[in-house]
C-alpha cells in the first residue's frame, strides 16, 4: 500500500471528546515539535460546550516555515467514537489512521487506501489504572508516547516537558512519564517504527515563542499602560482580560503598598463595559475592553458617542463566526463592516489588523497611543484562530526608552499660561485634532461639557447647521490625519513582474503566503498586500491602481474588506475578485490555491481568466 | 426661566472657606420649563457644594439623557461634565471614578433614565458600591418626548391626557436598599431645607449614595390627579425627620430632644444628625427603612428624608484594592514593566 513519506512536513489531527484532558496532551505533542527546533502551528477546533462533544486538534509541521493550515490530514489520531466515521474519511490517501482498537473498527469504515494502526488504549488503561479519571486522562498521554515512537520524536524532550508542566506538582511527573512509556513500548513492539512520516531535529526556532494572540494582546495592553479594564465574558475574547490580569498580578503591584496599579471590573454587559472604558478614558486613564461580535453590536451606541464627542477608547474584537450566536467557537473575519462603521449617523473608526502574537502585542500597546493621539475609538480586529491558538511567533520586545504618547492634553500650567479662550473643539493645528483637558486640571480654565449632541468649538450646545457641518467636516480632516498614524500595509512583491495582485489581512496571512509560493511554482506570480490598518492609506489605493486583477481573500461571506476598499478608495470594483472562506475553520493554503486557479471545489469564486493562468 | 442673568452680584455676598461666593458654583442658564422641579435640585447642588467649600473643578458631573440629564450644564460651570448615553450614566461614572478616585462624582439621572432603559446599570452600580452621589430627578414621566408615563409612575396616577397608569411603579429607594446601597434618601424638589443637608451628607459619604428626588414636571405631569404633582406631593409628604449635616470642622450646637435623635459620624469626621419623627426608625437598619417606606405607602403617603445609611462601607476602590494614587496619574514607571520582564516571559513561552 501507498504510504505518505515525509520528513518534517505533515498535518496531524487528533479527534477527541471535549472535557477529557486531551488538550494538554495534544499541546505536549506540539510543544515537543517546537522544542525539536521546528516551526509548528497547532489549531484547536472545539465545540461550544464543556464536556462530551467532539473536539479536534490539528498540528501543522514543516521545516519551510509555513504556519497556516495546509489542508488535508496525513495522520489522524482518532480517540472519539462519535466522530470516527467523519475522521477516517478525512485522511489523505496513503495517510495514517491511529485508533483505539480495544473494540474492533467497524468494517463499514475500513478504507484500503490508508494505513491503519490500532492501539488498545482503553485496554491498557483498564489494566494500569483503577481510578476512572486517571483511565481517561492517561489514555491521551499513552497515544502521545506511541506517536513518539511512530514519528521519531525525541523522548527526552517529552520527558523534560512533563517536568516543566508539573513544576510544583512533582507527584504527577512519574505517572505521566510512565504513561508515555506505555505508549512508546506498545508502538515499538507492534509497528515498524518510525512510519513513513517522521520528525527530525532542526535549528529553526531562533528565539521564537509559542503564544496565544489573546495573551499577547493582554500583555500588550499592560505594556501600553492600560489601567482600567472593563469587560463582559464572551468567547473567544475572555482570555485577553484573564491574561492581562495574570500578568498584572505579577507586574503591576505597587511596591510600597502592595496595592494594584490597575482596576478590572467585570461589567454586567458589554454596553456597560464600553461605557466604563469611555468614562475612564474621558477622565485620563488608559482603558480597554475585549469582546467579540455580539459585544460589538451592543457597544455601537457608545462607539458613536466616543467618535462624535472625541473620547479615546480601545476595543479588542476577537472575531468569531456570526451572525447572531453563529458558531461561537469557530473563527471568522466577519466584524469588519460592523466595526468600521459602528453606530448610527456618519461614523467611521480606526481599525488595526494583527496577524501574529508579536503584532497583537505591538498593536495592542500602540492602540492606546493611537486612541489618545486621535481622540477616538481604536478597534483591534483579531479572531479566534489568532487569539485562542498558540502561534509560532517572533519574541516580544519593548523599547525601554519609549514614552507613551498621551496626545494633545493641556496641563494646568499650559491652561494657566493661556490668554485666549480655550475651545475643546477648536482645530488650532489644522489636523482635525483639538486639545482636551482632563477633569480637575485647573480651578477656572479648561472645563467643558462633553456630550453626544451637537456643539460649537467651545463645547457649547448648539443646533446651528453651520456649526454642526463644520464639526462633521473637521472629523473628516482628522480621518485624513489618521491615515498617517495607522499601521502601514506590508507589501510582498512577486518574484517577477505581474499585473495580478492579492490582498489579505490577519490570520489569512500565513496560508496566503504559502499559497503564493505554491502558485509561483505553477508560474502564477502575484504581488501581495497585507492590510494592517484602517483608514486605508495611499499605498493601498496605488497597489490596486497598479494591478489589473486583484484577489481579496477574506474569512467572511460577503467580502467585507472588499466592500470597504470599494467604499473608501476611488477604484474600479470589477478589479477586486472576492475569495471567501467562511466555514469557521482557519483558511488553508490549498483552498486559496484552488480558488485562484479556479478549481471546482470552490464555488463562490470567480476564477482567474484563462489568458492569465496560461 | 430667564434668558439673561445679570452679571452683577452684590459685593457683600457671603463667601465660603475658599473665599468663593455662590457665583463660582453656578452653571449656564437653565433651558428647562419655568417652574421645573429640576432647577430647584440644581440650586440645591449649588448650595450644598458652596456650603461644603468644595473646589468646583474637583467635581465631575455625569448624566444620561433626558430633561434631568441636561441639568449638569446648569450648575458648577467650572466642573467637567459628561452628558452621555440614555441609561448609561452609571457605567461612565464607574469608569471615570476608577480613573481618578480623588474627584467627587455627581451623577444625575431621571426616572426614565434609571428605572427603565438604565435599570441594569442602576442595579449594578449600586452593587459595586461606587463612591458617588446618584441623584434621580423623578417626575414620573418622560418630559423630552412630551409626557409618556415612566416606570416610577404610581398605579392610577393620571397623566395630563387623562389616562391612568395601570402598571406597578418601581421604587428606586427600596430597590437600592435591597441591592446594598449604603446611603439612601428620598426628597422633594420643593423642600430645599430637607434636600440641601441630604446632598451634603451624600457627597460626604464614601460609598454609593442615592437621593431619589421627586421633582414635578410642570408641563406634562403636574395635574392634581398625578401623584408626582406639586399639589399631591405637598399633601402626602411624610418625612423620616429633619436631617442636619454638620461638617467635621464645626461644633454641634443645636439642641436635640433625646430619644428621637440619631447621630451618624461619616468617615471624613462630619456628622449627620437625624431628628426623627418616629422613635423606632433605625437609620442603620435596612429592615427598618423598608418597613417605614411600606407603612407610608400603605397610607398613601410618600416617605422622604434619610432612609438608610451605613457609614462604614467599602467603596469599589477598596473592594478591588487599587492604589491610593489616581490610576490616571500613574506614569510609565508604574505602568510598564519594561523589556527585562518581557525577556523572562518570552523564555517561559519556549
Amino acid at each position: 500500500m501507498q504510504q505518505i513519506k515525509s520528513v518534517n512536513d505533515f498535518v496531524i489531527r487528533f479527534a477527541n471528546v471535549n472535557g477529557t484532558g486531551s488538550a494538554s496532551a495534544n499541546n505536549l505533542f506540539a510543544k515537543t515539535i517546537f522544542r525539536m527546533g521546528l516551526p509548528v502551528s497547532p489549531k484547536n477546533v472545539f465545540p461550544s460546550n464543556i464536556q462530551g462533544l467532539p473536539t479536534w486538534y490539528e498540528v501543522r509541521v514543516n521545516d519551510k516555515g509555513y504556519l497556516g493550515r495546509r489542508g488535508g490530514v496525513d495522520i489522524m489520531v482518532a480517540v472519539n467514537p462519535q466522530s470516527m466515521a467523519q475522521d477516517i474519511k478525512g485522511v489523505e490517501p496513503g495517510g495514517y489512521f491511529i485508533y483505539d482498537n480495544t473494540k474492533p473498527l467497524d468494517v463499514r469504515l475500513h478504507r484500503n487506501d490508508i494505513n491503519l494502526f490500532g492501539i488498545p488504549l482503553t485496554d491498557i488503561c483498564r489494566r494500569e489504572y483503577t481510578d476512572p479519571r486517571q483511565r481517561q486522562l492517561f489514555k491521551n498521554v499513552i497515544y502521545i508516547g506511541a506517536l513518539a515512537a511512530m514519528l521519531d520524536l525525541e523522548f527526552d524532550v517529552l520527558k523534560n516537558l512533563i517536568h516543566d508542566q508539573f513544576k510544583g506538582k512533582e507527584k504527577l511527573i512519574s505517572p505521566n512519564i510512565h504513561a508515555l512509556e506505555l505508549g512508546y513500548q506498545y508502538a515499538e513492539k507492534n509497528f515498524s517504527c518510525p512510519l513513513g512520516i517522521r520528525v527530525e531535529r532542526r535549528d529553526m526556532v531562533n528565539g521564537h515563542i509559542l503564544m496565544e494572540g489573546n495573551a499577547a494582546l493582554g500583555l500588550g495592553a499592560l505594556y501600553g499602560g492600560a489601567s482600567v479594564v472593563a469587560w463582559y465574558p464572551i468567547t473567544p475574547s475572555t482570555s485577553v482580560v484573564e491574561q492581562f490580569e495574570k500578568y498584572a498580578k505579577r507586574l503591576r503591584i505597587d511596591p510600597g503598598s502592595g496595592k494594584r496599579n490597575y482596576a478590572i471590573v467585570q461589567a454586567e454587559d458589554e454596553l456597560s463595559a464600553i461605557g466604563m472604558v469611555v468614562g475612564a478614558s474621558w477622565n485620563g486613564a488608559r482603558s480597554f475592553t475585549a469582546t467579540s461580535g455580539p459585544g460589538v453590536s451592543l457597544m455601537n451606541e457608545f462607539l458613536g458617542l466616543a467618535y462624535f464627542a472625541e473620547v479615546p477608547a480601545v476595543l479588542f474584537d476577537v472575531q468569531r463566526a456570526g451572525p447572531s450566536t453563529g458558531m461561537p467557537t469557530r473563527s471568522q473575519q466577519s466584524d469588519l463592516l460592523l466595526s468600521a462603521y459602528a453606530s448610527h449617523g456618519d461614523t467611521k473608526h480606526v481599525l488595526m489588523f494583527p496577524a501574529t502574537p508579536k503584532e497583537c502585542f505591538d498593536m495592542g500597546a500602540a492602540s492606546f497611543d493611537l486612541a489618545d493621539r486621535l481622540q477616538t475609538p481604536v478597534i483591534l480586529m483579531t479572531d479566534l484562530d489568532l487569539g485562542m491558538n498558540e502561534h509560532f511567533s517572533e519574541p516580544l520586545e519593548w523599547d525601554d526608552s519609549q514614552r507613551y504618547d498621551r496626545g494633545k492634553v493641556l496641563s494646568e500650567a499650559e491652561l494657566e499660561a493661556m490668554s485666549e479662550r480655550y475651545g475643546r473643539y477648536l482645530d488650532v493645528d489644522g489636523d482635525g485634532i483639538c486639545y482636551r483637558t482632563y477633569p480637575g486640571t485647573h480651578p477656572t480654565k479648561g472645563s467643558f461639557f462633553t456630550r453626544g449632541s451637537s456643539r460649537d468649538h467651545y463645547a457649547k450646545y448648539t443646533e446651528s447647521s453651520e456649526e454642526y457641518v463644520d464639526n462633521m467636516e473637521r472629523l473628516l480632516v482628522k480621518w485624513e490625519t489618521a491615515k498617517h498614524y495607522v499601521p502601514q500595509p506590508e507589501i510582498r512583491p512577486a518574484k517577477q513582474s505581474t499585473d495580478i495582485g492579492i490582498i489579505y489581512f490577519g490570520t489569512t496571512t500565513a496560508s496566503a503566503e504559502e499559497a503564493l509560493d505554491i502558485l509561483s511554482e505553477k508560474s502564477i506570480h502575484m504581488d501581495a498586500l497585507r492590510v494592517r490598518g484602517f483608514p486605508f492609506n495611499a499605498d493601498v489605493e496605488s497597489f490596486i491602481e497598479e494591478h489589473d486583477q486583484i484577489f481579496v481573500v477574506e474569512q467572511n461571506r460577503d467580502g467585507q474588506l472588499r466592500t470597504m476598499l470599494i467604499n473608501e478608495c476611488e477604484i474600479n470594483p470589477r478589479k477586486l475578485k472576492p475569495l471567501l472562506c467562511f466555514d469557521g475553520l482557519p483558511v488553508t493554503a490549498r483552498w486559496i490555491v484552488d480558488g485562484i486557479i479556479g478549481n471546482e471545489k470552490t464555488n463562490n469564486v470567480i476564477p482567474l481568466s484563462k489568458e492569465v493562468t496560461v | 426661566m430667564t434668558y439673561h442673568r445679570p452679571e452683577f452680584r452684590h459685593p457683600d455676598l457671603p463667601t465660603n472657606e475658599l473665599g468663593y461666593t455662590k457665583k463660582q458654583y453656578e452653571g449656564a442658564i437653565s433651558t428647562l420649563c419655568a417652574g421645573c422641579g429640576h432647577d430647584s435640585i440644581s440650586a440645591g447642588v449649588i448650595q450644598a457644594c458652596f456650603e461644603l467649600s468644595i473646589e468646583p473643578h474637583k467635581v465631575a458631573k455625569i448624566s444620561g439623557i433626558g430633561c434631568s440629564s441636561k441639568t449638569p450644564t446648569y450648575f458648577l460651570g467650572n466642573s467637567h461634565g459628561f452628558n452621555s448615553v440614555h441609561g448609561r450614566m452609571p457605567s461612565v461614572a464607574t469608569g471615570a471614578n476608577l480613573a481618578n478616585r480623588e474627584l467627587i462624582y455627581i451623577g444625575v439621572s431621571g426616572d426614565g433614565d434609571s428605572a427603565s432603559i438604565g435599570m441594569g446599570q442602576f442595579a449594578h452600580v449600586v452593587r459595586r458600591s461606587l463612591n458617588m452621589l446618584y441623584l434621580v430627578e423623578n417626575n414620573g414621566c418622560y418630559g423630552l418626548t412630551k409626557g409618556q408615563d415612566s416606570a416610577t409612575a404610581d398605579v392610577g396616577s393620571m397623566s395630563k391626557k387623562g389616562a391612568a397608569n395601570p402598571f406597578e411603579p418601581i421604587d428606586l429607594c427600596t430597590l437600592a436598599i435591597e441591592l446594598g446601597a449604603t446611603f439612601v434618601a428620598r426628597s422633594f424638589s420643593g423642600d430645599k431645607d430637607q434636600l440641601v443637608p441630604l446632598i451634603k451628607a451624600a457627597i460626604s459619604h464614601c460609598g454609593f449614595a442615592l437621593i431619589d428626588v421627586i421633582s414635578p414636571c410642570v408641563t406634562f405631569n403636574n395635574n392634581s390627579s398625578s401623584t408626582k404633582s406639586y399639589e399631591f406631593v405637598r399633601e402626602h409628604i411624610e418625612a423620616t425627620g429633619k436631617t442636619d449635616f454638620i461638617p467635621m470642622r464645626q461644633e454641634i450646637t443645636a439642641d436635640y430632644e433625646p430619644g428621637f435623635s440619631q447621630e451618624v459620624t461619616l468617615h471624613d469626621g462630619s456628622v449627620i444628625h437625624l431628628y426623627k419623627k418616629d422613635e423606632n426608625l433605625d437609620v442603620h437598619s435596612r429592615l427598618s427603612a423598608l418597613q417605614a417606606i411600606y407603612k407610608c405607602k400603605e397610607k398613601g403617603e410618600i416617605l422622604t428624608g434619610l432612609l438608610y445609611l451605613d457609614p462604614d462601607c467599602e467603596d469599589l476602590h477598596e473592594i478591588i484594592d487599587t492604589v491610593e494614587k489616581p490610576l490616571r496619574d500613574l506614569d510609565e514607571k508604574a505602568l510598564c514593566p519594561g523589556n527585562a520582564s518581557l525577556d523572562k516571559i518570552n523564555e517561559s513561552l519556549r
